[in-house]
């Protein structure tokens, strides 16, 4: 752990290379030290991470597993509680006190990250894995003006001079739509949107791989949430971004990203291509999450209902955890975990898809035809 | 004006069997202007600067037994609007009128008390209406305890059908405890428990549902649907989310910067938009649909945000975003253009007599007359 701390103290990028680093649409990112270039971006594999609490121990994350390619936005959803943002911090490592990664590896370009010291981690968070939170009002300093606070992570953390960090952070700014003369506003003069986007160029300030959004536009009005996605997408396609975007609203992952993974309980339910997952959900629970949420294109008054409320990850059901407020349960479902079974790229864990990837006709046939009963409605 | 909207509900047919008027709640040029004061002298001189022109002069009618919902953005006066329904900020123009008779200058406490058991308000944050130190049974019975209505057996019967219609049964296993110990979807329960112990005709509701996940938030409006059926309930639902707006209201008014933009039932404004800020909100309204190039390239994303309401552009107050404008909408506001079908839109675009104009390329719809989500749904 030593050496670990002791490598990492030596900056590997140039100062004066930096300001010129943003523009470049494939500029060579220098790899942190040990690093396999032949192995993906981030590989996260049975992750698990518990909360003590004096109630008990809650399973927030049970065995998730997903991997980022270069490049590629992931999208990571599910309702309040399913430990999608908790996976999240799990990967940075900046977890409440009472939260612990229990067990799993997350591997940045082949280096696992869980079993770093707080201080080794430091050389991976801004630098190559960075975070931004839901509420910018609250993750921006109110006192200290805007470019200041962009320019801080890089003067820190890339060792550049005060005088470089300040022309890269208007360089950023200007990157995400702000004009360069409004870096020297603070936080309270700039509207919710442009707050928001301050807060992006803080997340590229020291050029990371990895971009993670925690729900980045739930806040934030319906246009304006508009602008921040396409600015988004537009610096995933500039920058060659790898993004991981937390959200409970399914149309941002439609939106932005190439991949979903629908979690639940702490566990995943289903992952694939957005595309795929989105026009043939395969798990009831995606089906279910899909019909509840609201859509202009569809007809109206359509809302399903799905029945019940998610177990309490104290003290989890056996089996799948979804069986409880699942429509098609069978007897296995409480009792035995789902192994996940694999169709194309798509990753499901239910014990309706047998593990050989046959589906019973009948079982197709009950799950195309689903009907749910609850549907919304007066005019029903 | 009002028969088209009228929804087909057991509420509405009691209002044409004679009981009580259709129109329940009428706006008629509604202002709200906030004074801004330069210094704390002109202040006390009361000599403002300028005004923030929150809302600034809409006609509005909710009828019987509709849900009406008021979509806008931060800043479009839709909440200030609300509040102004349920007397909790003075208007300073125009007119309310409730079940026909002038409320506009009804402001002594027992008139305002009498007022509000007819027409209530819910918030969107139920952590910010509940009490963290109030019993469940406490909080929904306040509103009786104030305005002295019933006692004894009779107010506790009250509470607990209350209680109950709200979805928390039975009412004994929620009525003893403390707003921390339920859930969010049910927090927000207790709060239209509280709305409904009053028995109001009318419920504003300000963003009841945002801060839920997605299928508690189903579980809310079917049981604010459900309501409005059996108890013959009126809502005005305020929303930034067109697309609950869309689930929920037979009508919907568009807001921006103080105005209303566009009005309508809900099929015709979310379907065929006219006003170019509406064919914009349509276009940006989230949906679990992947898009694809074709909605892509049909999507209007609006520069900028809507502007301080202390400085409202001239003429057409939406012209400096608006990607069909022409010189007319920066000299004159546009009114509200009756269009037929119970819709209207303030655009010129939309002025009877006008031809169709071919928006260019990249923005929302080809013509004025194609509905801008037909290539899409």
């Amino acid at each position: 752990m030593t050496t670990d701390a002791a490598t990492d103290a030596t900056p590997d990028a140039v100062p004066g290379a930096m300001p010129g680093a943003i523009p470049g649409a494939t500029h060579t990112r220098t790899l942190p030290k040990l690093a396999d270039p032949d192995a993906p971006l981030l590989v996260v594999e049975g992750l698990t991470t518990y909360f003590t609490l004096d109630s008990g121990t809650v399973r927030a994350v049970d065995g998730v597993s997903f991997t980022l390619e270069q490049g590629q936005a992931l999208g990571i959803a599910g309702e309040s509680g399913c430990g999608k943002t908790t996976t999240a911090l799990s990967i940075v490592q900046i977890l409440p006190s009472n939260a612990k990664i229990v067990s799993g590896s997350v591997k940045l370009m082949g280096i696992d990250l869980v079993p770093k010291s707080e201080n080794a981690l430091r050389r991976y968070r801004w630098r190559e894995i960075s975070i931004v939170f839901q509420g910018a009002m609250n993750a921006l300093n109110p006192v200290q003006r805007v470019r200041d606070q962009i320019a801080e992570p890089i003067e820190e953390r890339m060792g550049a001079s005060s005088a470089a960090a300040r022309k890269r952070a208007g360089e950023l700014l200007e990157l995400v739509g702000i004009p360069r003369a409004r870096g020297s506003a603070y936080p309270h003069e700039l509207s919710g949107g442009m707050r928001q986007r301050a807060m992006i160029a803080m997340a590229l300030a020291c050029d990371p791989a990895i971009v993670i959004g925690d729900e980045p536009t739930t806040a934030l009005d319906v246009m304006v949430q508009a602008q921040i996605l396409e600015l988004l997408e537009d610096l995933r396609h500039k920058l060659g971004l790898s993004l991981i975007l937390i959200t409970h609203d399914l149309s941002v992952i439609a939106e932005t990203c190439d991949r979903v993974m629908i979690m639940y309980a702490g566990r995943v339910a289903e992952e694939g291509p957005v595309a795929e997952v989105f026009e043939r959900p395969r798990h009831p629970y995606t089906q279910r999450l899909l019909a509840a949420f609201p859509n202009i294109h569809a007809d109206r008054r359509t809302l399903e209902v799905i029945p019940g409320s998610p177990p309490d990850l104290r003290d989890p059901p056996p089996g799948c955890r979804f069986a409880p407020r699942c429509a098609f349960a069978m007897d296995v479902c409480s009792v035995e975990v789902p192994p996940e079974v694999t169709f194309g790229r798509v990753r499901v864990a239910c014990h309706l898809y047998p593990a050989d990837g046959s589906i019973a006709p009948e079982v197709r046939a009950a799950i195309a035809g689903a009907e749910s009963p609850d549907v919304i409605g007066v005019d029903a | 004006m009002t028969a088209p909207f009228a929804p087909v509900t057991p509420a509405a047919a009691h209002a044409s069997d004679g009981d009580g008027p259709a129109t329940l709640v009428e706006l008629s040029d509604l202002k709200v202007h906030f004074p801004v004061y330069g210094s704390v002298i002109d202040m006390l001189r009361r000599r403002p600067a300028g005004f923030v022109r929150a809302v600034d002069g809409i006609d509005l009618t909710l009828v019987r037994g509709e849900v009406l919902a008021l979509v806008g953005e931060s800043g479009s006066g839709k909440t200030t609007t609300g509040r102004v329904i349920v007397k909790l900020t003075r208007q300073t123009g125009g007119r309310i009128v409730f079940e026909g008779k002038d409320v506009s200058g009804l402001w002594s406490q027992n008139e305002l008390r009498a007022y509000r058991r007819r027409i209530q308000l819910i918030f969107q944050d139920p952590y910010e209406t509940l009490d963290p130190k109030q019993t469940i049974y406490d909080f929904v019975a306040e509103p009786l305890v104030v305005n002295r209505i019933d006692s004894g057996e009779g107010r506790r019967a009250r509470v607990i059908s209350a209680i109950e219609d709200a979805g928390l049964r039975p009412a004994s296993d929620f009525m003893n405890r403390f707003p921390h110990e339920l859930s969010g979807g049910q927090r927000q329960r207790v709060v239209i428990a509280g709305a409904l112990v009053m028995d109001p005709d009318v419920i504003v509701a300000d963003e009841p549902v945002s801060m839920l996940d997605v299928s508690i938030r189903t579980e809310l409006l079917r049981l604010m649907l459900d309501l409005r059926r059996e108890r013959g309930l009126t809502y005005l639902f305020i929303t930034h989310d067109l697309s609950l707006a869309w689930v929920i209201a037979d009508r919907i008014a568009v807001m921006y910067l103080g105005k209303i933009m566009e009005i309508g039932p809900a099929e015709a404004v979310i379907r065929s938009p006219r006003n170019p800020y509406t064919k914009a909100l349509v276009s940006v309204a989230p949906s679990p649909d992947p898009p694809d190039a074709g909605t892509r390239a049909q999507r209007t994303i609006l520069e900028g945000e809507t502007p301080d309401a202390a400085h409202v552009p001239t003429g057409c107050r939406f012209h400096p975003r608006c990607p069909v404008a022409f010189d007319r909408c920066k000299a004159e506001e546009p009114p509200l253009f009756d269009l037929g079908g119970g819709q209207a839109a303030a655009c010129w675009l939309v002025e009877p007599g006008q031809l169709p104009v071919v928006d260019p390329p990249g923005t929302a719809a080809a013509t004025t007359t194609t509905p801008v989500t037909d290539a899409v749904s």
